[in-house]
């Protein structure tokens, strides 16, 4: 039974008074994996901020989404006085992760183990990008929005994401997120170009 | 209020006081700034004890201003930098509570850390000791009205370069009010007048500032996050 | 009611409808304001205190009425443009912001300009002097807030934000400061106690005040119109406007 966690109907996005995107339409049902393509500047990333909720005064048309989503942008929301494990612990959200085990499991999956202690500031420009991406392992919110999630990570981490990008899909999730890069999971992705909208 | 939301907010404002406090220049250097300008005024007008004491009602409550300015600007700017400013506005809690959880731990380590060291900078400018207890009310339920102003100010301005000196250019004409009455209930004091009803016309502001401002502050954030 | 307030969030009708507005409204708001000038600068009759040099109220008054209602103007106009989200709700606030700036502007220098034959000085902290000087810092707050945003729509929605954040706090500044400056000037002569005007001082005031109303919308109309210009530069119904008018 198609569960449909996120719908827009004619959705219009202006940046500054000039109309990027008008008459955008999408349903995204549990289990999918969409991708938003485009040129670069044509609105994927103002279109997912809104698609989450953040973009508010320039949107026009109707977004309904879920209560629970996560949504990833460029910005990492990590402290860089704290560690990894205090910066997970706690979810801007607001649910506050119960046991420091599944943390350090989620550190794990993102072969962050051993620098569950070390202050942000002090690990390597793709290793705080992973420990943001360790949200991925931590989150129960079923409609996952990432902005470019498979840019500035390494193959290794890559090949972790996409591997846990479709388990979260196989179990009732679903993901839409922007990249430039080609299809890398085949005939399960839905590639949405938004060039047809482009105003 | 639900429990998970009180819940929410507390964790918030734990996290804010310990990222805080983890950089200790951010709660010392304006305390400094406030000692080092204090003494800039003896300098300036002459050491006289009787005139800076006539002075020092307004001297003190002026500095408490401009530190407060000072500090104003970086309110939001760490959480609008890293992300987690846009992570808060997507939360299921309303933005304008976060937001006034942040001003309050902000006024903790900002506005009580002055209202606990104003003594020392009383009897530095010559006020009359009676005045003392008076001051330290005042500075404390004014500081918390600076505060949300400075947080109203710093929401509609950190998405801006350089957006310090813009921030002094919106708040100060709203600072007015405060000022008039922290120094008069100051003065009051001094002069063996009855310094309650300004005071009380603090607390009036404060009590209005708290149900207005943050509407007015979350407001501000989700439009610098759009921009 | 609510037909009016929809067409006139359309461009192309508001630049015509404000068009035709000014071109009668104009001439009669300037000749109100020869008229009031003339009138109260030079034949309403001497004070019996201040002599002659009172007359500049009639400049120094309206300006600050006017200069106050228009930040209550332009508070209105960004409500509705936060509400409703209409775009020339947003043209009409930064419509308004200069104009009320020099309002405000020319009532501070007028208010010098009094100041000096009564009190000897060109500038005292009197109470209503000092409430216009803040004003004058929230106009230009304003103004310094929607040049800083480089996104212009989110600038427009900022400066409604602070505008609004300005009403509130008007009235607690002008009472502030009225106590403040009871409470450093003991009851002394007060120069905004209006309360004993004679009748052909206060019908020239009256007439100035409407004048400078009017001036108030012919120049935010204009302003507005000046906007619509430049924003819609190429559009098809601005052509055909202009063409028009010729």
């Amino acid at each position: 039974m198609a569960d449909i966690l996120l719908g827009a109907r004619d959705v219009a996005i202006e940046r500054g008074y000039r109309c990027l995107l008008k008459g955008l339409s999408l349903d995204v049902e549990r289990g999918q994996l969409v991708q938003l393509a485009g040129a670069n500047g044509v609105g994927k990333t103002s279109l997912l901020r809104a698609l989450a909720g953040l973009g508010r005064f320039g949107v026009t048309g109707h977004i309904a989404r879920p209560q629970a989503l996560l949504y990833l942008g460029h910005l990492p929301s990590t402290k860089p006085t704290l560690t990894p494990v205090e910066n997970l612990r706690w979810h801007p959200s607001g649910r506050v992760a119960e046991d420091d085990q599944a943390i350090v499991a989620a550190l794990a999956a993102v072969s962050l183990t051993g620098y569950e202690e070390t202050p942000i500031h002090h690990l390597s420009a793709g290793q705080q990008r992973r420990v943001a991406l360790a949200r991925l392992w931590l989150s129960t919110e079923p409609l996952w929005l990432l902005d470019e999630p498979f840019t500035a990570i390494d193959v290794l981490g890559a090949a972790l994401l996409e591997a846990r990008l479709v388990e979260h899909a196989d179990q009732g999730g679903a993901v839409v997120f922007t990249s430039h890069q080609p299809n890398r999971f085949g005939d399960r992705l839905q590639v949405l170009d938004l060039t047809q909208y482009a105003a | 209020m639900p429990p998970d939301l009180w819940q929410f907010l507390w964790g918030q404002m734990r996290r804010q006081l310990r990222v805080g406090m983890s950089k200790p220049g951010e709660v010392l250097n304006p305390l400094l700034f406030f000692v080092m300008v204090v003494t800039l005024f003896p300098i300036g007008l002459g050491p006289n004890p009787e005139r800076l004491a006539l002075l020092a009602p307004g001297i003190l409550w002026v500095v408490a201003l401009l530190s407060n300015l000072t500090v104003s600007g970086r309110l939001f700017a760490a959480d609008f930098e890293d992300g987690s400013l846009e992570q808060l506005a997507l939360a299921s809690h309303p933005l304008a509570l976060t937001a006034l959880s942040q001003v309050v731990a902000h006024w903790l380590l900002s506005g009580v850390t002055l209202t606990l060291a104003s003594p020392l900078f009383a009897v530095m400018l010559n006020l009359p000791v009676q005045a003392i207890p008076v001051l330290m009310a005042s500075l404390l339920l004014g500081s918390f009205s600076l505060s949300l102003v400075g947080a109203i100010g710093a929401a509609l301005t950190v998405g801006i370069r350089r957006g310090g000196l813009l921030l002094s250019l919106l708040i100060i004409p709203l600072y007015v009010p405060i000022l008039v009455f922290g120094v008069s209930a100051v003065s009051e004091a001094a002069n063996v007048g009855d310094p309650m009803r300004w005071l009380a016309l603090l607390g009036a502001f404060a009590a209005g500032g708290i149900v207005l401002a943050p509407l007015a502050i979350a407001a501000g954030l989700r439009i610098s996050l759009d921009s | 009611m609510w037909q009016i307030i929809h067409k006139m969030g359309s461009p192309p009708w508001f630049y015509r409808f404000a068009g035709t507005v000014l071109r009668w409204a104009l001439p009669i708001v300037l000749l109100l304001l020869v008229v009031g000038a003339v009138w109260g600068l030079l034949f309403a009759p001497p004070d019996f205190r201040q002599g002659n040099s009172y007359r500049i109220i009639f400049i120094h008054v309206p300006a600050s009425v006017v200069a106050l209602a228009g930040y209550y103007v332009m508070a209105f106009a960004g409500a509705v443009s936060l509400i409703w989200k209409i775009k020339m709700a947003d043209t009409a606030m930064r419509a308004v912001a200069p104009v009320g700036a020099a309002l405000t502007f020319i009532a501070l220098v007028t208010g010098a300009v009094w100041g000096k034959p009564t009190w000897g000085t060109w500038w005292v902290w009197d109470a209503r002097i000092t409430s216009m000087l803040i004003l004058f810092f929230l106009y230009v707050g304003v103004m310094a807030l929607f040049e800083a945003y480089e996104n212009k729509a989110a600038a427009a929605k900022a400066c409604a934000v602070l505008s609004l954040v300005g009403t509130v706090n008007i009235p607690i500044i002008y009472k502030s400061v009225d106590w403040w400056y009871s409470l450093h000037q003991p009851a002394s002569i007060k120069f905004s106690g209006a309360s004993a005007i004679d009748s052909s001082m206060l019908y020239p005031l009256l007439l100035m005040i409407v004048a400078f109303y009017g001036l108030f919308a012919c120049c935010v109309m204009l302003n507005m119109r000046a906007e619509l210009l430049d924003t819609h530069r190429g559009a098809s119904w601005l052509q055909r406007a202009l063409l028009e008018r010729d």
